[in-house]
């Protein structure tokens, strides 16, 4: 008896330590959580206040709906289309060589790649994701441009269609990679049922392991587009910087990014509607970032097959 | 092992697998005791190996054709790598071999050469896995996989042969009204069927089905146990099992496995109730396995 009643003191003083380490823990835990949510919060609070401004000055109507965008000139047009149109295009054209082309290696090294082989090429893939942007900017400045103008005469040196292109290599690695983890997660069992119906690998791949892993393909697309919706350094190289409103890729335009790495880097006064303006842009590029993300969280939960 | 080998040698000397008598739980009617049952496929001193590993031991054996065969034995005795040698699924992994024979009869192909193709060989031998696997597609498209493989594109055509399927696999009353709704919205069992319409609709001469209950609740189970037993008129059924009563009650025929051997290979009636080997008896009375 003697001997349990300190024992036991011990036991109460250890779990009281244990319940406030575990607490402190969770606080640091939840602060690291809070920076992160924090931080989006204030980059949308910012965004909206210093638009608000913007928008005293400019009618909404005339922000969609006028066709010229030179806040920067004399007589100052404040419509956001051709900026939307240019990242429109450059993104459309970056989608059209990423989706089939991250598609295509993610079948390849999800069904019929020797699983060395797999393990080689997954990493370096994933390294092209590691080149800093501004080297893919040049590349597109330098190499991609006088190759197309080889095939296209009177292309001009700075066009959407190589800042697209580039772009499009660029996201290759965030396309495939996803789309290769979404189709080995269907399982086995579903594989051996389509080969034991006679099935090649091919047409397993096709008809069976692509409309099993849809939201997986669906999420893997929706992150290649908010990542070339988002791209800036390309763009701002390689596309020219002349606000255009056409949706010819051949032709040279500003990217919503673009514009605004432009005027962060010139001298305009702080709190000028030229300066404001870089704010509204950005909201703008906030809300089809995030439209596309809600899509795409639809489209997941829509097709997310239960195994 | 040896009087396993003998029935099947007497047997083959016969030309084929035996002659019926009172089979368990089947009413024998007169003319089915007067119908010569054929052999569908022989197999012959099968060997298969998993790398170095030699899963099945020398095995032979005759599967009666348009009768159900039930495979059982103890879990790892190979009953299931067995099955899997009918329609070759082990090419798809690395690093497997076999040796000796499963002649398909009447053609005399064997299945188990390299030189026939294992796409051909699933072309005519049909499987039913344990669990469930319908494809990610409409109840339709599911049965109407096979036969799209097979170049079948005809809407009519196409739309007869899903139906007269899923009539065969007795679920057509269930899904008649939903057949463009996705096969993974089914019950269990119900995927179960619908896997076994699918593997009908491209009428194989062997079905495979590798414990195809094991998955399911008792009432799944029953059904899908009447319905192998209305599909030996159509096709020959080969079933592995972990359930003897399940064996005992779909089977003419039952081979009983243990280590990758064949220990013994007789009428499903005769195994169950009076087997020649004492490990069969042990196994089937519940002593081990």
């Amino acid at each position: 008896m003697n001997t349990t009643a300190p024992a036991a003191a011990g036991f109460v003083t250890q779990t009281r330590y244990r319940k406030v380490r575990d607490r402190i823990v969770e606080l640091v835990l939840l602060a690291a959580g809070l920076v992160a949510m924090l931080t989006t919060v204030a980059i949308v609070a910012i965004l909206l206040y210093e638009s608000s401004a913007f928008f005293e000055h400019v009618t909404l109507r005339e922000f969609f709906t006028d066709t010229l965008w030179t806040p920067l000139f004399a007589d100052a047009h404040y419509g956001i289309m051709p900026l939307v149109a240019g990242t429109l295009t450059t993104t459309m054209v970056a989608l059209l060589v990423a989706v089939p082309l991250g598609t295509t290696i993610a079948i390849y090294l999800s069904e019929f790649a020797p699983n060395r082989v797999r393990e080689t090429v997954k990493p370096i893939l994933e390294l092209l994701g590691a080149v800093p942007t501004v080297v893919y900017g040049y590349f597109a400045l330098q190499f991609v441009t006088p190759l197309l103008q080889m095939i296209i005469p009177d292309l001009p040196g700075f066009n959407m269609l190589s800042a697209g292109l580039v772009i499009g290599l660029m996201i290759v690695p965030y396309v495939s990679s996803v789309s290769e983890d979404a189709m080995r997660a269907v399982p086995r069992y579903m594989r051996e049922g389509s080969f034991a119906m006679g099935a090649t690998r091919l047409q397993t791949a096709l008809r069976v392991v692509v409309p099993g892993a849809f939201s997986g393909l669906a999420a893997a697309f929706i992150l290649g587009i908010s990542r070339a919706v988002g791209e800036t350094m390309v763009v701002a190289i390689a596309a020219g910087m002349q606000p255009n409103l056409t949706f010819d890729p051949r032709e040279p335009a500003a990217t919503i990014t673009a514009f605004i790495v432009q005027v962060s880097l010139g001298d305009l006064p702080h709190g000028s509607i030229g300066y404001q303006s870089i704010f509204a842009a950005g909201l703008v590029l906030m809300t089809i970032t995030l439209i596309f993300n809600v899509i795409g969280f639809f489209l997941t939960r829509r097709f997310r097959e239960a195994y | 092992m040896m009087d396993s080998t003998n029935t099947v040698r007497s047997a083959a000397e016969g030309g084929s697998a035996t002659d019926s008598r009172g089979r368990l739980g089947i009413a024998m009617d007169d003319t089915r005791k007067a119908r010569r049952i054929d052999v569908k496929a022989a197999v012959e001193n099968l060997n298969f190996f998993y790398g170095q590993n030699q899963a099945l031991k020398n095995l032979s054996m005759l599967i009666a054709d348009k009768q159900v065969t039930a495979l059982i034995g103890p879990s790892g005795c190979g009953k299931s790598t067995f099955l899997r040698c009918f329609n070759r699924m082990h090419d798809l992994q690395p690093d497997t071999r076999y040796e000796g024979s499963i002649m398909l009869h009447p053609e005399n192909i064997n299945l188990i050469s390299r030189q026939v193709d294992p796409i051909e060989v699933r072309m005519r031998i049909g499987m039913v896995f344990q669990k469930p696997n319908p494809f990610p597609k409409s109840v339709f498209e599911n049965v109407a996989y096979g036969l799209r493989l097979r170049g079948v594109n005809n809407r009519v055509l196409l739309a007869e042969e899903v139906e007269k399927a899923l009539r065969n696999a007795a679920i057509w009353d269930e899904v008649k009204d939903r057949l463009q709704d996705s096969a993974l919205a089914l019950s269990g069992g119900q995927m179960q069927r619908l896997c076994i319409a699918r593997a009908l609709a491209t009428r194989p001469e062997i079905l495979l089905f590798d414990e195809p209950t094991s998955a399911l609740d008792p009432i799944a189970t029953a059904r899908i146990e009447e319905l192998i037993s209305t599909l030996r008129d159509q096709v020959t059924v080969l079933i592995v099992t972990h359930n003897m009563q399940q064996a005992a009650r779909v089977s003419d025929y039952t081979a009983f496995m243990y280590l990758g051997e064949l220990i013994e290979f007789d009428e499903a009636a005769k195994i169950f109730t009076n087997p020649s080997k004492k490990a069969t008896e042990d196994y089937i009375t519940g002593r081990y396995g």
